[in-house]
């Protein structure tokens, strides 16, 4: 890639919105399951009967059954959220970009 | 220089082990299961037709180690996941929920998490600047020489210490379920695997792969659905009877993660762990483009997710089918330490519920996919040691760049045969170690090595050469040393009443090592190189973001 070119997408306006568009929203996305995954370990680490409480009264299944099965689901679902975002919004915008280099 | 470097790392990795003694104790060799057998030859042979197959579509360097390009995302996702669900995780995750219920789940998430990240920060920028290997984007703008032979050291000393594991666990797995001799059993796994790769290359391997997590996938679910149906698909039910049988301590964290510092240590060890895994990485090399790259990790991170809810069932399926079920106790284990102990250890719960659920015949097939899963997993694994050291150290090093497709290739055959002999001769050398700590040894070393390197050449305009140099190097040594110096192998192989560093992982700190060392080294880098390596990064990120330029794009 030379300079030129280099430049000249750069100063693109696409550009720019692809990257601040897509950085904004992966970063988002990772600071939640960061969030979701410490609150859960660092509960284990200083206050493990937290997850111990039975879902009722009476019932031998705790809230950390369901906690930790919502854990694996979550991290599912928001890269399902990623990859529809990235591979319809964001790879359209990437399209254009491209094809604003070959017009010239 | 570069050889040097190797050998001083795979003495430091295994040099505590020569000296440490029989941990595990006998293996009882079974009767020879002549339903496994069967199927396991079926397998065998289906897989060799893969490789035949693919040895025909295997031709350029390319080829051997990207398939081409040619794999779908759902197909890479499939591949991927099959990777992460090695016989280890399979039997291990199982026999841990098992015997201490809860805390299996524990780590199932802490292995999951990592793929999250792994598409939001990795996935793409990995594509649109790698070709083969991940030293091809570590090195993108740094000095091929340093990079790529830091980088590849990395993932030799990753791919090792992991196929050494396997290789034990194999052969340990095969003697019990199959009958036959450990010796045999370890040449058997080198032998085909070696097979797949050097004639079917990563076309080969990835369908085996795929073949593999289906019958694992289809297998476990037949289990997990058994039990529920057992229990009229009654959660509260399941989880009360097996209550009963091990009390209630199972339903809620136990002592897996203690105190605060070694919960975060293992959740870094496993997050960055993860995308530093040089078998993984090379995954993504495999599909055309970033689009398909994202949906390979939606994919496997569902199947990912989907496998470990089922082992977390089928570990409480075995506390209520084969926990003090007579036909399942080690009567001579018994007799000596009390308690239940079931025939060849926890980690055989998964295999012990296949029969009590399935009999005979279903016990032949989980075993043969045991089996299978072992092959699979030290193909992928071979395959991305043999890369590191064709691509990354004989062509980029060696030759500079100039070596040409078919000597590399050939180099990474040769390279797959040697990888193949020594994870015999390990293997069969370690059949009486402790091998516990080598997989999370292979984890500190991704998290700390690789992937600070991986990441920061992504996203830091600052990084020179030097920089990623002495703290990649750092984070490796404080991996090893520390794990060296820990509670596993100071105290428990090495017999000292302490331990000089208390932590069972290393992660947070050896991590935290790499990223300070990267950090100061490159701030305070005022050469005339690395100037010119920090002016090349915008042309780098834009070609992450936008893949263009990148390898393979132009076909689309």
């Amino acid at each position: 890639m030379n300079k030129e070119l280099v430049d000249k997408i750069k100063n693109n306006h696409d550009y720019q919105e692809l990257v601040s568009k897509r950085s904004s929203f992966a970063i988002k996305l990772t600071v939640a399951i960061l969030v979701v995954y410490f609150t859960f370990i660092l509960t284990i680490a200083f206050n493990p009967s937290a997850l111990g409480i039975p879902l009722a009264e009476g019932s031998v299944t705790t809230i950390g059954i369901p906690i930790g099965m919502a854990i694996i689901v979550f991290a599912f679902i928001l890269t399902g959220i990623y990859t529809k975002r990235a591979n319809g919004e964001f790879d359209a915008l990437n399209n254009k970009i491209k094809n604003s280099i070959k017009e010239d | 220089m570069n050889m040097n470097r190797i050998f001083l790392f795979l003495i430091l990795g295994t040099l505590a082990v020569f000296a440490s003694g029989a941990i595990e104790g006998e293996i009882q060799k079974q009767a020879l299961n002549v339903s496994a057998i069967v199927m396991f030859v079926i397998f065998v042979g289906a897989t060799l037709g893969i490789t035949y197959w693919a040895a025909k579509r295997t031709k350029s360097a390319k080829d051997f180690y990207t398939a081409g390009g040619g794999i779908t995302g759902f197909q890479n996702g499939m591949a991927i996941a099959g990777d992460y669900m090695s016989a280890a995780s399979f039997l291990g995750i199982s026999g841990l929920v098992y015997m201490k219920g809860y805390d299996g789940l524990i780590y199932s998430i802490g292995f999951l998490v990592g793929w999250p990240i792994i598409l939001f920060m990795i996935a793409e920028p990995l594509r649109n600047l790698g070709k083969y290997t991940f030293a091809d984007v570590a090195s993108y703008r740094l000095k091929q020489m340093p990079i790529r032979t830091l980088a590849a050291s990395g993932s030799i000393a990753t791919v090792v210490l992991y196929l050494i594991a396997q290789m034990v666990g194999s052969g340990k797995l095969i003697q019990l379920l199959f009958g036959l001799q450990y010796e045999v059993a370890v040449v058997l796994v080198g032998v085909l695997m070696v097979l797949y790769v050097t004639f079917g290359g990563m076309l080969a391997t990835t369908w085996v792969q795929i073949v593999k997590a289906f019958l694992l996938l289809a297998g476990a679910t037949f289990m997990a659905v058994a039990v529920m149906a057992h229990y009229d698909f009654s959660f509260g039910a399941l989880f009360s009877h097996a209550t009963e049988l091990k009390g209630i301590e199972i339903m809620s964290p136990g002592g897996l993660v203690s105190d605060p510092i070694s919960a975060i240590s293992l959740a870094v060890a496993l997050m960055f762990g993860t995308a530093g895994l040089p078998h993984i990485l090379m995954r993504f090399f495999t599909v055309g483009d970033a689009k398909e790259a994202r949906k390979s990790v939606f994919y496997a991170t569902g199947f990912i997710g989907y496998f470990y809810i089922l082992t977390f069932i089928i570990g409480f399926g075995a506390i209520v089918m084969v926990f003090q079920n007579p036909a399942y106790l080690d009567i001579a284990k018994q007799a000596i330490d009390g308690g239940s102990p079931i025939l060849g250890g926890n980690n055989m719960a998964a295999i012990h519920l296949s029969h009590a659920v399935g009999g005979d015949f279903f016990l032949g097939f989980i075993s043969a996919v045991a089996f299978a899963t072992i092959l699979a997993v030290v193909s992928g694994l071979t395959l991305a040691g043999a890369s590191a050291i064709s691509h990354d150290l004989y062509a980029s090093v060696i030759k500079k760049g100039k070596a040409d497709g078919m000597a590399e290739m050939r180099v990474s055959k040769i390279a797959t045969i040697v990888l193949g002999i020594v994870a015999i001769i390990m293997g069969i050398a370690f059949e009486q170690q402790n091998i516990a700590f080598m997989v999370g040894l292979a984890f500190a070393i991704a998290a700390s090595a690789n992937f600070p390197i991986l990441f920061l050449s992504m996203y830091w305009s600052k990084l020179t050469t030097r920089g990623a140099v002495i703290g990649g190097s750092l984070g490796l040594a404080t991996a090893v040393i520390l794990v060296v110096l820990g509670p596993i192998v100071w105290v428990q192989i090495l017999g000292n009443a302490e331990a000089i560093f208390p932590y069972k992982y290393p992660a947070l700190f050896s991590v935290t090592a790499a990223f300070v060392g990267i950090w100061f080294f490159s701030i305070t880098d005022s050469s005339h190189d690395a100037e010119a390596e920090r002016e090349a990064f915008e042309a780098q990120y834009i070609r992450s973001q936008t893949g263009i330029g990148a390898e393979g794009a132009s076909e689309h």
